[in-house]
C-alpha cells in the first residue's frame, strides 16, 4: 500500500520536499548537538528540561486522542467515525513518533538508550512510559495497517485485530497517564505535585487531538474528494468543547488549591507564570496568550451557532490547538523548574539550534503523518466510502 | 529428506544433552564471580553521614574555599565558563537557598551578627529515601547499604530525570566535554567524565575504600565538617547531634537528607 504514497500533485510533492528540507535542517542540528553535548541547547543546570521534553508531554496528548474516535465507533458502534477512525490512528503514530524523537534528542547520551531496556528499572516512571508509548506504537501501527490493508482488499479486517482494538483504548488513556505521573510524583517540585495532574493531561489531550484532527478533516475536504461528513466533524467539535471545559475547570481548580491555601512553594511557581516573580517574567506573555487563546476557543465551541458554522470551527480549533501547546508543551514542563529548589531564577530560552531540531523532529511526524495520509485516502476513495463492518 | 532428518535429530539431541551438561560442568569448575578482596584499611558504616557545623566555618578567612578545591582536585570536577553549565560538588550559598522554606526573614540578622553573614556550604545529601535513585530509569544511580547514593558514569543515559527529582539541586550534567575545563591538576586515579552525563558528590567513596576520610572533610582545618557513622552512638557525628540543635535541608518532603547543619 505504501507505494500509493509516492505519486501525488504538486503541491503534495512540493509539501514532501519541504518536510524533508526542515528534517534534514534538524538532522543536521542534531548531528552538532551529538557532537559538542546538550551545552548548544538554551538548557541549564537549573532549568533541566526544555524544548524537547515539553514537546514530547504536548504530543502524548495528540496521540492519546486517537482514542476518542476508536471508542465511540469500536465500543459503542458510532458508524459515523467509520471513515476517520483511521485518521485518528495513524496521527497517534505520528504523535509516538515524535514523543520518541524528542525523548532520544533529549538525552545526553542517545547511545545508551537502551540501557533503559538492559537494566530495567520498574520502579522508574520513565521505565514505564517507555514500556506504554511503544506499546502504543505497535497497536496504532498494526491496527491502522490491518484495518486498512483489509479494506483495500475489499475484505473485513481479520477478526484477531478486535482484541487489540479494544486494548488500544485503556493503553491511550495509560499513556497519558503514566506521563502525568513523570511529573506529578517528584517531591519538591510544587509546580508539578499535584493529583489532578493525570485527569489535566486528559481532558487537554482529549481537546488539543480532537481540534487537529477536525482541522486535518476540513483541509482534506477542502483540497482532496476525501469528505470525513460534516456530522463527523460536528461530533468531534463537541468532544473538544466538552474536552476544553473540563481542562479550563481543572485549571481553575490548581489556581484556588494554590492561591487559597497560599503555600510558598505551589504559588511561587503560579505567580512566575501568571505575573513574573522577582523581575523574571519570559513566560508570562506565553501564558496571557494561553489563557485568552484558551477562554476564546471555549467559548466558539461552546455556543453551538459557531461550533457550526463551517468558518468559525477552524479558528476555534487552532485556537485550542496554539492553547494548549503553550500549556502543555511550554510553560508545564519549563514552570516547573521556575524557581529551582533553592529558589533562584533562572530563565529558559532555546537557542537556535535547538529549536531547529525540535521543527526537524515535527517536520518528521508530519513526513509520516502525509504518508499515511495519503495511503488511507488514497485506498479510500478507490474503495468507496464503505463502513467496516464489525 | 531421511538423512537430513536423522541428521537434525542428532544435532537436537546432542545439543539437549550439552544443555543438561551445564550443572555438571558448573559443578566441577569453580564458575563464581570474581571476588574483589575488600582494603583491610577501609573505613565501614551503617549510615555515613556529615554535619556542616557553620559556626566553626566563620572562623575561616573569607573567601576560603579550601573544601572545594579539594574536592575539585581529587575528582577532577570541571570549573565550566558558563554559569548555567556549571558542575557542583560541594558549593557554597546564602541561607535563604540553603533553607528557602524556613522563611525566617529575621534569621538574616542572626546570620549577620552570629555567622558574619557567610554562605553556608552545600552538597547531595545522601538522602536515605533518595528520590533520584526512586526515578532513574536504569539503576545509574543508587544507594548503597551505608547510605552513600552513588552515581555510575559509565551506565546514565543523560536522561536528567534524577536532576527533575532532586530537591536540592545538588546534580550536575555535563552540559559539553567537561575535560577542557578541569582546571586542577588531573587526578589519574579517579575517572574524568564525558559529555551528556550527570555527576555529584559521592561522599569520597573511593577514598573510605581505602581507609581515607572525604576529601572535604579533611581540607577543613577549622573542622567545620565532621563525618561519620551516624548509626554509631559512639561516634564523632552523634556526639555533635547530641551536643548541638541541628536541622536538615527540606526535612517536610521526606527524604531524609544525612548532611545535618548546625547553625
Amino acid at each position: 500500500m505504501l507505494e500509493k504514497a509516492l505519486t501525488g500533485n504538486k503541491g503534495y510533492l512540493l509539501w514532501i520536499a519541504f518536510l524533508l528540507i526542515v528534517v534534514g535542517t534538524g538532522f543536521s542540528s542534531y548531528l552538532k548537538q551529538l557532537s559538542t553535548g546538550l551545552g548548544i541547547t538554551g538548557m541549564s543546570r537549573d532549568v533541566s528540561w526544555g524544548l524537547y521534553i515539553g514537546q514530547f508531554t504536548f504530543l502524548v496528548g495528540v496521540a492519546a486522542s486517537a482514542v476518542m474516535l476508536v471508542l465511540p465507533y469500536y465500543l459503542h458502534n458510532y458508524k459515523v467515525f467509520g471513515k476517520i477512525t483511521i485518521l485518528g490512528e495513524f496521527l497517534a503514530v505520528a504523535s509516538v513518533t515524535m514523543c520518541l524523537s524528542f525523548i532520544i534528542a533529549d538525552l545526553g547520551q542517545p547511545a545508551r538508550a537502551f540501557n533503559v531496556l538492559l537494566y530495567a528499572t520498574p520502579q522508574s516512571v520513565l521505565f514505564w512510559d517507555m514500556v506504554v508509548l511503544n506499546g502504543y506504537l505497535f497497536l496504532n501501527i498494526v491496527i491502522g495497517w490491518t484495518v486498512l490493508g483489509a479494506e483495500s482488499r475489499g475484505a473485513p479486517p481479520p477478526s484477531w485485530v478486535k482484541p487489540l482494538i479494544y486494548l488500544s483504548i485503556p493503553w491511550a488513556i495509560s499513556i497519558h497517564t503514566v506521563t502525568a505521573f513523570l511529573y506529578a510524583g517528584l517531591p519538591g517540585r510544587g509546580f508539578w505535585l499535584t493529583a489532578i495532574m493525570a485527569p489535566r493531561f486528559l481532558g487537554s489531550a482529549f481537546a488539543s487531538g480532537p481540534a487537529l484532527l477536525i482541522l486535518f478533516c476540513m483541509f482534506l475536504r477542502k483540497f482532496t474528494k476525501f469528505d470525513a461528513g460534516w456530522t463527523a466533524i460536528q461530533s468531534l467539535a463537541k468532544i473538544v468543547a466538552y474536552a476544553m471545559v473540563i481542562s479550563v475547570f481543572f485549571f481553575l481548580c490548581e489556581i484556588f488549591t494554590v492561591y487559597y491555601s497560599q503555600i510558598p512553594e505551589h504559588i511561587y511557581h503560579f505567580t512566575y507564570l501568571l505575573s513574573g516573580l522577582h523581575g523574571h517574567s519570559a513566560l508570562t506573555p506565553w501564558m496571557w496568550a494561553c489563557m485568552i487563546m484558551g477562554i476564546t476557543a471555549t467559548v466558539l465551541m461552546i455556543i453551538p451557532a459557531t461550533r457550526n458554522s463551517e468558518q468559525v470551527l477552524p479558528i476555534g480549533c487552532a485556537l485550542v490547538f496554539f492553547s494548549l501547546w503553550i500549556e502543555k508543551g511550554i510553560s508545564l514542563v519549563l514552570v516547573g523548574f521556575i524557581p529551582s529548589p533553592l529558589e533562584t531564577l533562572t530563565e529558559y530560552v532555546p537557542t537556535l539550534r535547538e529549536i531547529s531540531i525540535t521543527l526537524g523532529v515535527w517536520g518528521l511526524g508530519f513526513l509520516i503523518l502525509t504518508i499515511l495520509y495519503k495511503v488511507a485516502i488514497t485506498v479510500r476513495l478507490t474503495e468507496g466510502p464503505q463502513t467496516v463492518e464489525h | 529428506m531421511d538423512s537430513t532428518r536423522r541428521h537434525f535429530l542428532k544435532i537436537a539431541g546432542l545439543s539437549v544433552l550439552g544443555l543438561g551438561a551445564r550443572p555438571l560442568i558448573d559443578a566441577i569448575a569453580d564458575v563464581g564471580q570474581p571476588k574483589v578482596e575488600p582494603n583491610p584499611n577501609a573505613l565501614v558504616g551503617k549510615r555515613w553521614a556529615m554535619i556542616v557545623d557553620q559556626k566553626k566555618c566563620l572562623k575561616a578567612k573569607e573567601g576560603c574555599k579550601d573544601c572545594v578545591l579539594a574536592c575539585h582536585r581529587v575528582h577532577n570536577v570541571p570549573d565550566m565558563p558558563n554559569p548555567k553549565q556549571a558542575v557542583k560538588w560541594i558549593w557554597q550559598a546564602p541561607f535563604e537557598e540553603v533553607f528557602p522554606e524556613v522563611g525566617n526573614v529575621y534569621m538574616a540578622e542572626y546570620m549577620k551578627d552570629s555567622l558574619k553573614g557567610l554562605p553556608l556550604m552545600l552538597l547531595c545529601n545522601h538522602c536515605d529515601n533518595p528520590p533520584c535513585v526512586r526515578v532513574c530509569p536504569t539503576k545509574a544511580t543508587f544507594r548503597r547499604d551505608d547510605g552513600i547514593v552513588m552515581m555510575d558514569f559509565h551506565r546514565c543515559i543523560g536522561c536528567r530525570y534524577c536532576m527533575a527529582a532532586c530537591p536540592f539541586g545538588a546534580r550536575s550534567l555535563n552540559w559539553l566535554d567537561p575535560r577542557p575545563f578541569i582546571k586542577t591538576e588531573l587526578n589519574m586515579e579517579f575517572p574524568t567524565r564525558t559529555r551528556g552525563v550527570v555527576e555529584k558528590c559521592n561522599f569520597c567513596d573511593e577514598r573510605l575504600a581505602k581507609g581515607l576520610i572525604p576529601a572535604c572533610v579533611e581540607a577543613c582545618k577549622d573542622k567545620a565538617l565532621v563525618f561519620g557513622d551516624v548509626l554509631d552512638p559512639n561516634s564523632e557525628v552523634r556526639a555533635l547531634l547530641r551536643q548541638h540543635p541541628s536541622t536538615r535541608r527540606k526535612q517536610h518532603l521526606g527524604t531524609q537528607p544525612q548532611v545535618y547543619y548546625i547553625l
